[in-house]
């Protein structure tokens, strides 16, 4: 049986249902229990699973951080719940320093079983300090898996398997689509990570397209394929690990790539992967590969700024035209 | 409260004034959320007037404060216009920041106000440095650094705390105290005391009634002067209460804040009102003149709204200046452009 659920709803039922499993896992972060975080994702888990497992901690974010590396050492597997992906700078120290390292550190004697979930996107008109999506600083260090989750079935599924995987694993989910709605099965199901999906096949281009950023690439798809040009869109769903032998594979049958992520475009995601394709790709593409990332400045507050920053179906479609045509699109 | 009323009515009509200020500015900010013409959201100061005006009356427009944010409060206090406030909040041209800090970014560097902060105790170190930095240069200049109970969470304010009690910066920590931390009743993510916190560091703390605006100013006028003695650093805990939610769309809160509670600290400890009555008991304004206050503020809203509402969005082309100090366009700099 399937239904339409929340993205929100999606992340609520698989902590849910893996705190029912395995009664070692906690939740813990601000204002997570009673009031289940500002964007009421966690909603009536304290309920269920009583504050000794749903704990609600002061604004101590490197505090509680480290307190759920060393739990995770320890016998426990935490979810820490970090109201703003903005946030994440308060607690590098603990986890790239701390939780990426241990199990190496340790000859891989120790592990660091932890889920840290925490959000990215901008046009909340949220300004510079809770607007920024910061996978790609994350995704740059060694010992840590990143899911992007982009719709409610990938989150409830990947959330699952971070949860069971004994590594410490960082989701970002967009804050923009909580209240999207996606089929999402009743039984149980999980995603692996580093197996991408293909949303739609294609011949001409290859659009990679991570978080929201999927919906901005379907939406392309759709524009230019009333243009004749056949667009295959890919959601890798974690970029650590990657699935690069499914994006080749595309990209050595359309010749072209674009990649689109929310993250800023310098040293990014994008980035990453648009060299990989050249790489691994480069006598199969008739085009350079395209990197389509946020601005490179801090989110502007003012809506008439901010709109300009993000990547949109209209630029993508812009973009995938030129190089189709044979025509560059940073013209030197 | 106590004070030379002879002396002072100018000083004491102007933190009236001031204070009526904040609550208009504050009412025509909720109105404007809840009319959908601001984008976002914003936090309300009204309730904690006192605090701000109290503070800000104490210090001269070269001192600093770093605000929080819960802002616009303290960017009142310390001398901003309500015309490139309220084209701030709305993102226009005009704004203190060009549209591009927004409420939660605000700053007013002509008048000493270093800037909001939406990372709750990130201005802890800023303050901090900005009498360091005082200190250094000799200006004689005061910090004040306003932050929540909530901040007091944070492991910074216990590093810098310590940096200034040993090097004696003129910085003063002032904590709201308003009860919650977004969702959560201070009594919950507090242990101990606060004014034990900053005393264990040896420096001098104090407990102030926040609603009273003459001991707010009282206080911090003191320690304003020590300050600039050398006597710094020092921490004040003002006790006092938002009456809004947690931000302007918190507003079925009963969960955790009662109504009674809320309608309690309204009736009885109201900072404007308490302090209208003491204005007109003491007779250095009468029922008419604090009446003709409030309607020439509320004109002076109005005006600014007004404007700020028909005001221009900025240029697209600013998108991407103000990135780096002496860089037009980023973007054409970071491709190796010329700045
Ligand atoms: C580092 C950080 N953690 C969490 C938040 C989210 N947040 C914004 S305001 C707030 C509560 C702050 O409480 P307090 O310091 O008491 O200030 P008040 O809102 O009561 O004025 C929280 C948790 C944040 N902005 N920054
Ligand atoms: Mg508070």
């Amino acid at each position: 049986m399937t239904r339409e659920i929340t993205l929100s709803k999606a992340v609520n039922e698989a902590i849910a249902e893996e705190m029912r499993r395995d009664p070692t896992i906690f939740l813990i972060g601000e204002d997570v229990a009673e009031a289940g975080t500002p964007f009421k994702v966690l909603s009536g888990l304290v309920e269920e699973f009583g504050t000794d497992r749903v704990i609600d901690t002061p604004i101590s974010e490197p505090g509680f951080m480290g307190m759920a590396v060393g739990a995770a050492m320890t016998g426990s597997r935490p979810i820490v719940d970090l109201m703003f992906g903005d946030f994440i700078y308060l607690v590098m120290d603990q986890l790239c320093n701390q939780a990426a390292k241990t199990h190496y550190m340790s000859g891989g004697k120790l592990k660091v079983p932890l889920v840290l979930r925490t959000n990215m996107g901008a046009t909340r008109r949220s300004a510079a300090q809770h607007s920024q999506s910061l996978q790609a600083i994350v995704a740059h260090i060694p010992g840590l898996k990143v899911a992007m989750p982009s719709s409610a079935y990938e989150a409830k599924g990947l959330l699952k398997t971070a949860i069971r995987d004994d590594n410490p694993v960082v989701i970002f989910e967009d804050k923009l689509m909580y209240n999207d709605k996606a089929p999402v099965p009743e039984e149980e199901y999980l995603i692996p990570f580093g197996k991408a999906n293909i949303k739609r096949a294609g011949r001409d281009i290859t659009l990679v397209a991570t978080s929201s950023m999927v919906q901005v690439a379907e939406a392309a798809a759709k524009i230019l394929e009333a243009d004749g040009i056949s667009a295959e869109v890919i959601d890798p769903r974690t970029i650590v690990p990657l699935d690069e032998e499914t994006i080749l594979n595309s990209v050595r049958k359309t010749s072209r790539a674009i990649v689109i992520d929310e993250g800023h475009q310098n040293y990014g995601v994008t980035a990453e992967i648009a060299s990989r394709i050249s790489e691994k790709a480069f006598y199969h593409l008739d085009a350079p590969v395209i990197r389509m990332g946020a601005m490179d400045v801090p989110v502007p507050f003012s809506p008439a700024l901010e709109d300009l920053t993000v990547p949109t179906a209209a630029k993508v479609v812009e973009n995938a035209r030129k190089i189709c045509r044979g025509e560059l699109v940073h013209a030197a | 409260m106590s004070a030379n009323p002879k002396h002072n009515a100018e000083d004491y009509i102007r933190m009236y004034r001031q204070m009526v200020r904040i609550r208009a500015f504050e009412d025509n900010a909720n109105q404007l959320y809840l009319s959908a013409k601001m984008p976002g959201l914003t936090h309300m100061y009204t309730g904690q007037e006192a605090v701000a005006v109290g503070i800000c009356e104490a210090l001269t427009a070269e001192d600093k404060i770093t605000s929080t944010h819960r802002g616009h409060g303290h960017c009142v206090a310390k001398g901003a216009e309500f015309k490139e406030m309220f084209c701030e909040l709305l993102g226009k041209e005009e704004g203190y920041c060009r549209g591009k800090g927004g409420s939660m970014h605000i700053a007013d560097q002509g008048n000493g106000n270093l800037g909001a902060n939406a990372i709750v105790g990130g201005s802890m170190g800023i303050a901090t440095g900005s009498a360091l930095s005082a200190k250094r240069l000799g200006n004689g200049q005061v910090t004040v650094c306003f932050f929540g109970d909530g901040a007091t969470a944070q492991g910074l304010w216990y590093e810098v705390m310590n940096m200034a009690a040993l090097w004696k910066l003129p910085v003063i920590y002032a904590c709201e105290n308003n009860g919650y931390s977004e969702y959560t009743k201070t009594a919950e993510i507090a242990a101990g005391s606060l004014t034990a916190r900053a005393e264990s560091f040896g420096i001098e703390a104090f407990k102030v009634d926040g609603q009273d605006v003459l001991a707010v100013n009282k206080i911090t006028t003191e320690l304003v002067e020590r300050c600039r003695k050398g006597e710094g650093p020092f921490f004040l805990e003002l006790q006092t209460y938002r009456y809004h939610g947690h931000h302007v769309g918190d507003i079925n809160r009963e969960y955790y804040r009662s109504k009674d509670e809320e309608a309690d600290w309204k009736e009885s400890r109201d900072p404007i009102k308490n302090f209208g009555k003491w204005l007109s008991e003491q007779k250095i304004l009468t029922e008419e003149e604090l009446g003709a206050v409030d309607s020439e503020v509320a004109a002076e809203a109005k005006a600014a709204v007004d404007y700020a509402l028909e005001a221009p969005y900025p240029n697209a082309a600013e998108v991407d200046m103000h990135v780096f100090a002496g860089v037009e366009h980023a973007l054409d700099y970071l491709a190796g452009g010329r700045a």
